[in-house]
């Protein structure tokens, strides 16, 4: 579904992707997991269109979507959501989503100007479409809001609503678990199942590997901007790399 | 004929860095524009002109009396405006809003006490003498401006790199949480560059009064324009930048008003601040900005 | 009492007028502030737009409301040119780029011949009637109602919040920030038509930095939450002064000293959920005393 062909980034000299090729399987959880600063957010964002690759291509069914504005992206069908939470906090649940669906709505400015039919209908339906969306993460309640009232694991899960609400074959999650208990990380990853159940493919950013290990189907390892590993929990669990890079740091530090 | 054109844009670009080197090190340190700098910038110019007129002091005095009354300015400015919105979270263009408010309240008080009216300098305050260097005509006056601006502007960058105070000043710049972490006292240092920072813009007001030979209320504002193009174009919250911006404006100023036209000199900083903008907006010097996803 | 109120409209009319034209271009700035971009450049829209339709109805015998429509169409002309490529510099480097402009624009009016330099224009025809500027600001206000609650006013405000995760969630933020710039650069330009026609008189210097800066005062005093805010803000702008006269010169002082306590008191403007609840807070203090 999708598949990163040799993408590297240069920040002023200095690599921070190198040469990093993967491919996701349609219905699929993708763990990408790494160390801090090994690039994974760097990824996202060249994903996502935020950034420019210096080389390679990024192919998203059969489509060359390498470079294109964050926006097209969006249209071609990949959503994301970012590891420092940024959902509009002024706004409430329900128009967060709404914004999310800014690309279904077809009215036109002078629908908007005079109230026709199709611009109050549209409304109407996705208005109710939102709610439906708000309902999958259970949030339905509290849709008239805002969302800085929400609690952190809350927004976190209004953030997956948003990015349900674009319409995605592909959700780029960045590190759902940073900044949350085990119990909300926990019931977060449920939500990300569900979400997947759904026939949604996920792809999901992680330095904790404990969160990733129990639900991703296949699992590749940044380290240093370079995937080191790539394969099932169980391999990467035993691959000798994997631990010398990664776990065995991460024990040190712990 | 070109080359008595350069002294003379040496003598204006001069007071230009020494200007835009308090407002950019107020961007620089405290990440807010201050658009009360002109305003602080006209105090200087005329606290300088009272204390040569009323009480008949000569140049350096007047110089330390000015910088002294605009760093004064500076701290209340700190205090009224600037502090009490650094204490809670605000809209970031708030501070500059307050400090238009400030410029507002100073210049129509002054425009109260003085009115609209030109004021000059005493007659002999710099005498009129001539010195020749290799055929270039320089005066005592543009020799004052250009030796006082240099050496002023020669102690900051010496305070900034050598005292203890001065790499406070620098570390607070770099990251004011970082800075508080090693035990700075980050609001003496906010407070300590709105004063030095603002007596340095009044030192330029009486620098500027001189050589254009007269001051008055609304002096303000043009030099406010040329410091907010200089220090875009020597890159915001960049000392050496601002310096270069300054001489930089100063020559292309007085070269089109030589060669071009004399219509055009206000739009020549605005002209040179567009384009850099459009090309390079951090900066001639400046590092590039790179956009953080 | 009839007497009263034509004395009263003979001294004051010219303060409804430019209340009028002083809310448009309140409007004019904050549909830019809605879409989190500061623009100083409001101002020489409006002169562009002032001395685009003088010169159309003195010059060229245009009726009043094509040159006015024209004088629209000029400045926002003129925003999508340079919008397309200032618009992606942000924050205080956009606010400086504007004010640059703007003050090109200034110099460009003053030296060219058909502006009359620094002497301006004089004598325009007064065309501008009261009602011209009532439907022409319920024109601006409908628009703006029907704005708030559709896709487009969502996605302003989106960007304004946080431009990243609004493109990430499809919209073509760009776009809508030339979008507005352009929209707003035309309503500054009839506002500068509107009063070119009223005050028969127009120069380069009432475009400049200073009208530049009052423009954003009367937004940010009014507050930018909802649009109500910079048409109040222009409103106690333009009669403060008025009634401050006695105080000569020192007038100006107290627009600074309101615009320094609002920015510090009420940081979301008078038109905003603060003033609500410092007004309870101050009137259940006097009952409490009572």
């Amino acid at each position: 579904m999708l598949r990163v062909e040799n993408i590297t980034r240069d920040f002023g000299g200095l690599r921070v992707l190198d040469d990093v090729i993967f491919e996701i399987e349609e219905g699929t959880i993708y763990g990408i997991i790494g160390p801090n600063g090994a690039g994974k957010t760097t990824l996202f964002n060249i994903i996502s269109g935020l950034l420019k690759p210096t080389g390679g291509r990024i192919i998203f069914n059969t489509i060359d979507i390498t470079g294109l504005k964050p926006h097209a992206i969006t249209a071609a069908g990949i959503s994301r959501t970012f590891q420092n939470i940024r959902i509009f906090k002024e706004m409430t649940l329900l128009e967060n989503v709404l914004v999310g669906m800014h690309r279904l709505f077809s009215y036109s400015a002078v629908s908007m100007l005079f109230e026709l039919k199709k611009k109050r209908r549209e409304e109407k339906e996705l208005r109710e479409k939102a709610y439906d969306i708000l309902s999958i993460v259970r949030l339905s309640e509290k849709a008239g809001l805002k969302a800085e009232s929400l609690s952190y694991g809350e927004q976190r899960k209004l953030e997956l609503a948003r990015a349900l609400a674009t319409e995605p074959k592909l959700i780029l999650v960045d590190e759902p678990a940073a900044g949350m208990n085990p119990a909300e990380t926990e019931e977060l990853m449920g939500e990300i199942v569900r979400i997947n159940s759904r026939k949604y493919t996920i792809c999901l950013i992680e330095h904790d590997m404990k969160v990733v290990m129990g639900i991703c189907r296949r699992i590749g390892v940044l380290n240093f901007g370079k995937f080191i590993a790539q394969g099932s929990p169980d391999e990467i669990k035993n691959n000798p790399l994997v631990i010398e890079a990664y776990l065995g740091r991460d024990e040190t530090g712990a | 004929m070109f080359y008595q054109q350069l002294a003379n844009a040496l003598a204006l670009g001069a007071v230009y860095s020494l200007f835009a080197i308090g407002f950019t090190l107020i961007f620089g340190v405290m990440e807010i524009i201050t658009l009360a700098h002109g305003a602080v910038f006209m105090v200087g110019a005329f606290a300088g002109y009272t204390a040569a007129t009323k009480f008949g002091l000569g140049i350096i005095p007047c110089l330390i009396i000015s910088m002294a009354a605009s760093g004064f300015i500076g701290f209340v400015l700190d205090l009224v405006a600037i502090r009490p919105l650094r204490k809670k979270k605000f809209h970031h263009l708030a501070p500059m809003i307050a400090t238009i408010g400030c410029a507002t309240i100073i210049t129509s008080i002054y425009q109260g006490i003085f009115g609209a009216e030109a004021y000059r300098f005493p007659f002999d305050f710099v005498p009129n003498e001539n010195y020749e260097f290799r055929g270039i005509q320089l005066t005592q006056l543009q020799l004052t401006i250009i030796f006082t601006s240099f050496i002023l502007m020669i102690m900051m960058i010496f305070f900034l790199n050598k005292t203890k105070w001065g790499k406070a000043v620098r570390a607070v710049a770099e990251n004011s949480r970082t800075g508080a972490l090693l035990g700075i006292p980050v609001e003496r240092v906010y407070q300590f560059t709105m004063i030095i920072s603002s007596s340095f813009g009044g030192a330029a007001g009486v620098l500027t009064g001189l050589n254009f030979n007269t001051i008055h209320t609304f002096m303000g504002g043009p030099i406010l324009h040329r410091g907010i193009a200089v220090i875009i174009l020597g890159g915001m919250g960049d000392i050496r930048g601002a310096m270069a911006g300054g001489l930089i404006l100063g020559f292309a100023e007085v070269l089109s008003v030589a060669y071009i036209s004399s219509d055009f000199r206000d739009a020549v900083s605005f002209g040179l601040l567009f384009l850099i903008l459009l090309i390079r907006p951090s900066g001639i010097f400046g590092k590039k900005i790179e956009r953080k996803g | 009492m009839s007497d009263f109120l034509i004395s009263f409209w003979q001294t004051y009319n010219t303060l409804f007028y430019t209340i009028f034209i002083h809310g448009m271009l309140g409007l004019s700035i904050y549909l830019t502030l809605a879409c989190g971009l500061l623009s100083l450049g409001n101002a020489a829209f409006m002169g562009i737009g002032a001395y685009t339709s003088a010169l159309l109805t003195m010059k060229a015998g245009f009726p009043f409301g094509i040159s006015l429509i024209a004088g629209g169409i000029l400045p926002s002309m003129v925003a999508l040119a340079i919008g397309i490529p200032t618009l992606r510099l942000s924050g205080v480097y956009l606010a400086m780029a504007t004010l640059g402009f703007g003050e090109v624009v200034r110099v460009v009016l003053l030296n060219m011949e058909i502006t009359g330099g620094s002497m301006g224009i004089n004598g325009i025809p007064q065309k501008t009637e009261l009602w011209h500027l009532v439907l022409i600001m319920g024109i601006i206000i409908f628009f703006f109602i029907r704005l708030r609650d559709s896709k487009y006013g969502r996605a302003m405000e989106a960007i304004n919040e946080d431009e990243v995760a609004s493109s990430v969630m499809g919209i073509r933020t760009t776009y809508f920030k030339v979008w507005t710039f352009t929209a707003g650069a035309f309503i500054a330009g009839v506002a500068g038509g509107l009063n070119a026609h009223f005050t028969y008189f127009i120069s380069p210097r009432e475009y400049g930095f200073e009208p530049a800066v009052d423009i954003l005062t009367f937004a940010i005093l009014g507050g930018t939450k909802t649009f109500w805010g910079p048409i109040a803000g222009s409103a106690i702008l333009t009669v403060l002064p008025e009634m401050m006269r006695f105080m000569g010169p020192y007038r100006l002082a107290v627009n600074g000293i309101i615009l320094l306590l609002v920015v510090l008191y009420l940081p979301n403007g008078i038109v905003s959920r603060g003033t609500f609840i410092s007004l309870k807070k101050l009137f259940s203090e006097r009952k409490s005393n009572a």
